[in-house]
């Protein structure tokens, strides 16, 4: 069960090395145009958040972001191209992989090129002066895991969707509000209360929260929810894709 | 099957593939029929249909892809769905589409399938080597897949689908688009396959194909077997020998014609623009001549396979 997805994974990863400048550049774009733009050219305006200046303030949550685009990105136009374009998933179906493997194949890719994104993100921040702590390292696995959840909901739009404009909705129906309303931008405990558990029960926001706090070594209690909440939209949202997934493929 | 001699060949173990009473619904619109069939050890069974016949539903169900709504299958003495794993190890796809990786290379194509069997990266490599030595691809070995024409990428989907060594390659028309140069190169692999023992089920609609490689064949229509059995054999009891043709026209009285062929026993079929007529043996076949003389324009011609397919499923385009 655990060597068809990487062998899916392997085949992405294979023909990906074939254009990753592309792809890269493509994921990283958005955060890092976001982090100059308001981090640098709201710099004077806005007064410091919590101790941390503006661009300090962002740069985490921009993290987490590049992981939501990087993976639902991918598992939306491309796995869809594969679904469609290329019949990728028609030849590895007339294989011993079976059609849940090679969805959660797909989310682990998702999931990686997502994490690859935010690492790259990660490993850029010194150069606009902010220092992650040590604690670093537990964010990525939690960063992982964000992935996956994302390629997830990415698979479960390919599997229903028609054409490529579908995804259009996803975007800029789920992925650009998360974007802009995660925390990612402004501090979401100074809302007003009504709106405080919209925001709170938003699925980036956790993985935005729990990178502010380890980014900068600031832990509370909080951490722990932030994580098992991540973690389990992961685990159920990729099992609900992989069925629907299979629902698509096998008629 | 029911044509094969020697009864040591209904033994279990010769048999690679049984189908009973396989069945399969879209909604209302029933796609597969029915049908039974099975296929022997070494073998090349061919199903033969018009468009939207039901071949490839057939084919997706035997490899998983299309759930079966009744009926069972079993390959290698497993059962499908259940042992779809098993059963795919052993067997080969060769599917209608041209789903190779575009991005990739012809060796990269063929190692990455591999790996789907969990073939070791080492043993991939040296029979993906002697595969395209087979198929005349090996010079190709490092061109990008966008970069081959239609044929070459049919060889290069032969070549993937043996990878595994399977024990059963199946054949979804698998010349179907190419120039006769393409498609003949096909046909000679596909025999040398065949005389290596390896054990093929074949759909198509040309009947060359299906004259070359195949022991025994189904015709579909609708869903349903119409006839099963050796191709030869078919032609010999569902047309006869030969096969008379008569260009019609508005000059010639169709309804006479049909009346004296009719006294005689022999079997027409009608098109708008042709009489086709069935002469079962040399008697009959010179009263048809008689008859026929006196027209401007005939032929006469030996019968073939698709002469039984179009008597069996009709001279007209039908309207699916």
């Amino acid at each position: 069960m655990i060597l068809g997805p990487i062998r899916v994974w392997q085949r992405n990863l294979k023909v990906w090395t074939k254009h990753y400048q592309a792809s890269l550049i493509g994921n990283l774009g958005q955060p890092i145009l976001f982090l100059i733009a308001m981090g640098i050219g709201l710099k004077k305006e806005v007064p410091q958040i919590n101790g941390l200046t503006y661009l300090q303030f962002i740069a985490p949550g921009l993290v987490a972001s590049a992981i939501m685009y990087g993976a639902a990105l991918e598992t939306t136009y491309n796995s869809y191209t594969r679904l469609t374009i290329q019949r990728s998933y028609e030849a590895v179906l007339m294989t011993p992989i079976s059609a849940k493997e090679l969805a959660f194949g797909e989310i682990l890719w998702g999931a990686t090129k997502g994490l690859l994104a935010g690492i790259i993100m990660l490993l850029a921040l010194p150069l606009f002066g902010v220092i992650p702590s040590a604690w670093t390292i537990i964010l990525i696995p939690l960063l992982f895991f964000e992935g996956i959840f994302f390629a997830a909901l990415g698979l479960i739009m390919t599997a229903i969707a028609s054409n490529y404009d579908f995804f259009n909705y996803f975007t800029s129906l789920v992925i650009t509000p998360l974007f802009l309303f995660s925390g990612i931008f402004f501090p979401i405990n100074e809302m007003s209360k009504f709106i405080r558990p919209i925001l709170y029960s938003l699925p980036l926001t956790h993985v935005v929260l729990a990178a502010r706090q380890l980014c900068y070594g600031r832990l509370t209690p909080m951490i722990y929810i932030y994580i098992l909440v991540t973690v389990t939209l992961a685990i159920f949202t990729s099992i609900l894709a992989a069925n629907m997934l299979k629902k698509r493929l096998i008629k | 099957m029911q044509y094969q001699e020697g009864e040591n060949l209904y033994k279990d173990n010769n048999i690679i593939l049984t189908v009973k009473n396989l069945t399969k619904r879209f909604g209302k619109r029933i796609a597969v029929n029915s049908i039974s069939f099975s296929i022997l050890k070494g073998q090349c069974l061919a199903i033969l249909g018009p468009n939207g016949a039901g071949k490839t539903t057939t084919i997706h169900m035997l490899v998983g892809v299309v759930e079966k709504t009744s009926g069972t299958i079993e390959i290698f003495n497993h059962f499908v769905p259940d042992d779809l794993k098993k059963i795919k190890k052993k067997v080969g796809v060769v599917p209608q589409v041209d789903n190779l990786d575009p991005d990739l290379t012809v060796i990269e194509n063929l190692i990455i399938y591999a790996s789907y069997f969990n073939i070791k990266k080492k043993i991939a490599l040296e029979r993906a080597y002697e595969l395209l030595h087979f198929f005349a691809l090996y010079k190709r070995k490092n061109e990008v897949i966008s970069n081959l024409s239609g044929g070459q990428r049919r060889r290069i989907i032969l070549a993937r689908a043996l990878i595994n060594k399977p024990e059963l390659l199946i054949l979804d028309e698998p010349t179907i688009g190419l120039d006769p140069q393409a498609r003949l190169l096909i046909w000679e692999r596909l025999e040398r396959l065949k005389a290596r023992g390896t054990t093929m089920l074949l759909t198509s609609h040309y009947m060359e194909e299906v004259s070359r490689l195949s022991d025994n064949l189904i015709i579909l229509n609708r869903g349903k077997i119409i006839v099963q059995g050796n191709a030869e054999k078919l032609i010999e009891e569902i047309i006869g020998p030969e096969v008379f043709e008569l260009e019609l026209s508005s000059e010639i009285k169709i309804e006479n014609l049909l009346e004296k062929f009719s006294q005689c026993d022999i079997a027409v079929d009608r098109s708008p623009q042709r009489l086709y007529i069935y002469p079962k043996d040399n008697k009959r076949a010179k009263v048809v001549e008689k008859i026929i003389k006196e027209f401007p324009k005939w032929i006469r011609r030996p019968s073939n396979l698709e002469d039984v397919f179009l008597r069996l499923t009709g001279r007209k385009l039908r309207d699916q």
